[in-house]
């Protein structure tokens, strides 16, 4: 199954849990879509409600900014590890 | 009876309460810190007041918290208290103001965002949907956006006739409802946007803030960007009152919450010189309805003095007589006890001041 890392930050939406395992593969957006069913409170942290993701949190894929491998669409193997990350921005 | 001023800044919200007739203020620690706060409410009009906070994470997004036990504990629901419906192709990104309506609609709250756009609550603020009149206005995809944003930053529910709401944006102007949001028609008549081909057009304008005459709910007042202005019919038309200010630049304009025709400002020498006048720090009173005006600085600095004070950052409680409150870019809040002819600092080196608002609780 893959896993979801979850930021310290972001761990009270999901019931203090920094790892998720998702039923979901195939692509990032069905793993975000089972997160929004399952945590919206950390989903709608990541997406915004029309589905695109938050400019300043990014989302490796087995190591792979999801920004250069497709988006939504990049390709979740069957034992991907999915790190969400805040960027580097603020003051 | 406790005084509460919740004061809303780029980096969390402080509450500061007085016991003792806001002689003395007690403030908290930061809640939702490191989070800015543009829009705070105290609603008063049920058995226990209750707080709704807009918080804005630069990261995570927007969303509403709201708190009935005065901030020991914050709410919010699972889905997003505050969204554009899919077909509105948009989404929130920021709340920049929350509303209360009248007393005759006790579980109504209103809320203003960036992009422009109003949402109204039924649950007492929980959560909200999108007001589609204003939204599908034909004047929207014209309405344009300021230094700031392009936000819905003022809301005024008519205090006896629900169907009645008031809202401002920049830049956009003022508009109104009658017929409980299903349609809205600019009321700009006679505000000035210099800054337009045509000075005097139908919409467009920059009005920074608008304020209710406490006594007489058809006269309001408006600080635009560069221009101060007196309603008498409701909005329908505008007089400039600016002629014995020192500027008719600033961001606040805040009413006496019961006596006609009693408000306040902040002026700032100009768009570009955001500063006070004379780098003096003082709000500027008048008890005519704008035909004249009077500085009240006694307990402000005397030293010069630089920040401006933003839209939302100045305030007016409903206590007798009225205290008066306004937060600085430099993180000062001054509060007056006596309706601005003395003021003491209540908080130095917060954040940057967004909004204040203030109730006995």
């Amino acid at each position: 199954m893959p896993t979801v890392l979850v930021p310290g930050v972001l761990r009270a939406e999901a019931g203090g849990s920094a790892h998720l395992e998702v039923a979901a593969q195939g692509s990032l957006g069905a793993v975000l879509d089972e997160l929004r069913e399952r945590w919206p409170r950390l989903e709608r942290r990541i997406r915004d409600e029309n589905g695109v993701l938050r400019r300043y949190v990014n989302i490796y894929v087995d190591g792979e900014d999801c920004r250069r491998s497709g988006g939504l669409e990049t390709p979740v193997p069957p034992a991907a590890e999915i790190q969400v990350l805040p960027s580097v921005a603020g003051g | 009876m406790t005084e509460l001023l919740a004061i809303g800044t780029q980096k969390g919200l402080f509450l500061a309460t007085s016991d003792d007739d806001r002689q003395s203020w007690k403030v908290s620690s930061a809640h939702f810190f490191g989070l800015a706060v543009y829009a705070v409410a105290i609603d008063t009009r049920g058995p226990t007041p209750r707080l709704l906070v807009g918080v804005d994470n630069s990261h995570f997004g927007p969303s509403v918290s709201v708190s009935d036990d005065l901030g020991a504990s914050w709410q919010e629901p699972e889905t997003a208290p505050l969204a554009f419906p899919a077909d509105a192709g948009a989404a929130v990104e920021r709340v920049w103001q929350i509303a209360p309506a009248g007393p005759a609609e006790p579980g109504v709250v209103y809320a203003g965002t960036q992009p422009s756009a109003l949402f109204r609550s039924t649950d007492g603020g929980l959560t909200y949907e999108l007001v589609r009149g204003l939204w599908e206005h034909p004047h929207r995809p014209d309405w344009g956006a300021g230094f700031g944003g392009q936000a819905v930053h003022t809301i005024l529910p008519h205090p006896t006739d629900p169907q009645r709401v008031l809202v401002a944006m920049s830049t956009g102007g003022v508009y109104r409802t009658a017929d409980g949001g299903k349609s809205w028609a600019p009321s700009n008549q006679g505000i000035k946007a210099y800054f337009l081909p045509d000075p005097w057009p139908e919409f467009g304008q920059c009005v920074h803030k608008v304020a209710r005459d406490g006594a007489d709910p058809e006269r309001y007042y408006a600080q635009n960007h560069h221009g101060v202005y007196r309603s008498v019919d409701g909005g329908t038309s505008w007089q400039s009152i600016a002629d014995t200010l020192p500027t008719d630049f600033g961001f606040p304009i805040v009413a006496h919450p019961r006596r006609g025709g009693t408000v306040w400002n902040f002026p700032l020498v100009a768009d570009s010189q955001r500063h006070p006048v004379d780098l003096r720090c003082q709000v500027f009173r008048s008890t005519d309805a704008g035909d004249t005006w009077q500085p009240q600085r006694a307990g402000l600095p005397e030293d010069p003095n630089y920040p401006a004070v933003l839209r939302d950052a100045m305030c007016v409680d409903d206590a007798e007589p009225a205290g008066v409150y306004f937060g600085t870019r430099c993180g000062e809040v001054f509060a007056s006890r006596d309706e601005g002819e003395s003021w003491s600092a209540v908080a130095a080196h917060l954040p940057d001041i967004l909004t204040v608002r203030a109730a006995t609780v």
